[in-house]
């Protein structure tokens, strides 16, 4: 779960890492008032969780009240990729000396977290390790050890730092570390961390992704993620209450399948005969007719959506379970759209026979069905 | 295959045999009950079950324990197979690993990371084998299974078969038993971003079963493991032919596609990376899932 810049700031500054002075707002009114509390000139963000957001003219520059004003209208009336601008991050802007980078995410080779440090930041990390290299500090965490102050003080070290300077920027690497480990974090990052005129260090964006399977963990998050539903499909969203894994894509075909490594094949195979799949759904292991029935409604209910897909492979899901439930949703919802299913594995003959007493033809090959999904979608469906 | 005189010396397996005695932590749950009913019917040796506040019940006839530590007390234990929910699951995986048990196999999905960061690092302590998170098990065709995946679409032979995904597995298993390609060992490594075993550790158990002629590769998009398999491979000159499959061409960036590590960041992880750099060790990359046992075959 990714948080808004506003509340990893806010994580930030709890951890005593320094931030650039700042508040949220929700009305050009409320920016007004914070913006008479803050120091000119100052910076104002749309607070919205997609990338790019600088280049899509959501981060505004104001050196008067007046000015604030003007740009707080302005990106409370906007749309970043679709997403209307909710709320924004009124702060002050910081005098740049330097833009670094420090983050921490996991290492599956190694099994552990890593921190990632460079002397240069404010673009992407793989943007820096593409083009300054040289500059990229990994440092392994041990994760019994955790980071130390005196790792901290080694990665400062390596950054070129030295003196009270290596100390202080020490510290907020280990702080963030903290932040890490008590937020589950999966990415948090500093990105830049700035060197002010002064020498001092400020973390002048922040970005913390929450581990979703750690959510339990903390409530408050969940709630937040249930109730910014803005971001989202309303496919995902009912997708995520039914607990089936969603994605939408670009295509015309709508896919449901079973385990996550199937409808990815599933996804690749529609795109290799020269077809566009209109979505990614996993129903997991054991669906009952019921989930069944929920994934089918969830895929017709998006108006991209020309012909669909199911492809099963019993394991511990079983075949007929799925026919089931596959009558069950055309009980309840109107199915024009045609479909083609492929059902193998266990029960497979009372699946079948489920499905075909309807009228309903079943498939044995992934290949086969997939080659036929994608030439009943050249036609525009029937 | 009659080439291999004894049925009992023939496919020892990976990890697991037929006298690898273990018990089922979350015995007493639906999951839990289910799989071990299936397991015990392969023939697995499923000595007890853990389930704390159930003690002195039953499930399968197989007797119920609170502890991990009562279990071994009145059994002989090598491993554990962990159908314990997500939030519970680091508790007894670490509990199975201070009393000493060597093989884990971790069925759970949805294991925070930190969690899963803390088991292995524990595991590696102890010299300790991991199987999982999110995983659907080992089995050895014909002779054992710790695991979920269902055993009749396997059939004893020299494939090994190692994976990152469940259902993905099971596709490739049942083309290629249809195709009289039996398998020695079937590993899943867990859809999760942290696992236990990974590809390199898999494939050098695989060099040294006599049973494993070639070895059937499935990875997916996220991370770089399959970039630095086949580094290994090249590096190795890896003596047993690969043939891989690598899921999520078609996955766009940034979306988690359903499996925790299922995941482009930026341009990390694509399924273009691995394909390519399998390639370039000599791996044969299939572009279907049917076309593994056609590779096989060449």
């Amino acid at each position: 779960m990714k948080l808004f810049e506003y509340e990893a700031k806010n994580i930030l500054s709890a951890y005593g890492i320094p931030t650039p002075k700042g508040e949220l707002a929700t009305s050009v009114d409320q920016a007004r008032k914070i913006a008479e509390k803050l120091r000119p000139p100052l910076v104002v963000k749309a607070q919205v969780l997609v990338a790019g957001r600088g280049k899509a003219g959501g981060i505004l520059f104001a050196d008067s009240l007046a000015k604030v004003k003007k740009v707080a209208e302005k990106l409370l009336k906007m749309e970043i990729k679709g997403i209307p601008v909710k709320s924004i991050w009124i702060e002050e802007k910081i005098e740049i000396k330097k833009e670094l980078y420090f983050g921490i995410t996991t290492d599956r080779l190694n099994k552990s977290y890593v921190a990632i440090a460079s002397s240069i930041g404010g673009m992407d990390i793989e943007e820096i390790a593409e083009k300054h290299p040289e500059k990229i500090i990994k440092f392994l965490i041990n994760p019994k050890m955790g980071l130390r102050s005196f790792h901290a003080r080694q990665i400062a070290r390596k950054m070129g730092y030295e003196g009270s300077q290596l100390n202080a920027i020490g510290k907020i690497f280990e702080r963030l570390y903290k932040i890490n480990i008590d937020y589950d974090a999966e990415l948090i990052e500093m990105n830049p961390i700035v060197e002010t005129a002064e020498g001092k260090f400020v973390a002048a964006d922040a970005r913390i992704i929450i581990d979703d399977n750690a959510l339990f963990r903390h409530p408050q998050y969940k709630k937040r993620f249930f109730e910014s539903e803005s971001e989202l499909f309303p496919q995902e969203i009912e997708a995520m209450k039914n607990n089936l894994a969603y994605v939408k894509l670009e295509g015309n075909i709508g896919v449901i399948g079973n385990g996550a490594g199937l409808v990815m094949a599933t996804l690749d195979t529609i795109q290799l005969y020269g077809g566009k799949p209109a979505n990614f759904l996993d129903v997991g292991g054991g669906a009952s007719a019921e989930k069944i029935a929920a994934a089918l409604k969830i895929v017709l209910s998006d108006p991209d959506v020309k012909t669909l897909f199911i492809n099963i492979l019993g394991g511990i899901t079983r075949c007929d379970e799925v026919a089931k439930g596959i009558l069950e949703a055309k009980k309840k919802i109107e199915v024009t759209k045609p479909m083609v299913i492929r059902l193998v594995g266990t029960n497979e003959e009372e699946g079948k026979r489920i499905l075909t007493e309807v009228g309903i033809p079943v498939l044995d090959s992934m290949e086969e069905a997939a080659e036929k999904v994608v030439e009943i979608s050249r036609k525009g469906g029937l | 295959m009659s080439k291999y005189p004894e049925k009992e010396a023939y496919n020892l397996g990976i990890i697991i045999d037929k006298n690898t005695h273990a018990i089922v932590q979350g015995i007493t749950g639906a999951q839990g009950s289910f799989h071990t009913r299936l397991m015990l019917e392969y023939g697995t040796k499923i000595v007890a079950g853990v389930t704390p506040g159930k003690g002195g019940t039953k499930v399968c006839n197989i007797p119920v324990y609170d502890t991990v530590e009562e279990a071994q007390e009145n059994h002989p234990v090598d491993a554990s197979i962990i159908f314990v929910p997500a939030p519970f699951a680091a508790d007894a995986a670490l509990e199975a690993l201070e009393n000493g048990i060597k093989i884990l196999v971790i069925i759970t999905e949805h294991i925070p990371i930190k969690d899963s960061i803390e088991i292995m690092e524990y595991a590696k302590r102890v010299n300790a084998t991991i199987i999982g998170p999110n995983t659907p098990g080992i089995i050895t065709p014909g002779k054992s299974k710790l695991g979920i995946m269902p055993a009749h679409i396997f059939k004893p032979g020299n494939i090994g078969m190692v994976s990152r995904s469940g259902t993905l597995t099971y596709e490739i298993a049942s083309s290629l038993t249809r195709k009289n390609l039996g398998q020695s060992t079937c590993l899943g490594l867990g859809g999760d971003p942290i696992t236990g075993l990974n590809f390199i550790d898999t494939l050098k158990m695989f060099e040294n079963d006599s049973q494993t002629r070639a070895i059937v590769l499935i990875g997916e998009i996220g991370g770089n493991l399959e970039e630095l398999t086949a580094e290994y491979i090249a590096r190795e000159k890896y003596p047993k032919p690969i043939v891989a499959f690598i899921a999520g061409r078609s996955a766009p960036p940034g979306k988690r596609m359903g499996h925790a590590g299922a995941i482009v960041m930026g341009k990390a992880g694509t399924a273009e990376s691995k394909i390519k750099a399998l390639k370039e060790a000599g791996v044969k990359v299939a572009e279907k899932p049917s076309d593994v046992a056609k590779l096989l075959r060449i």
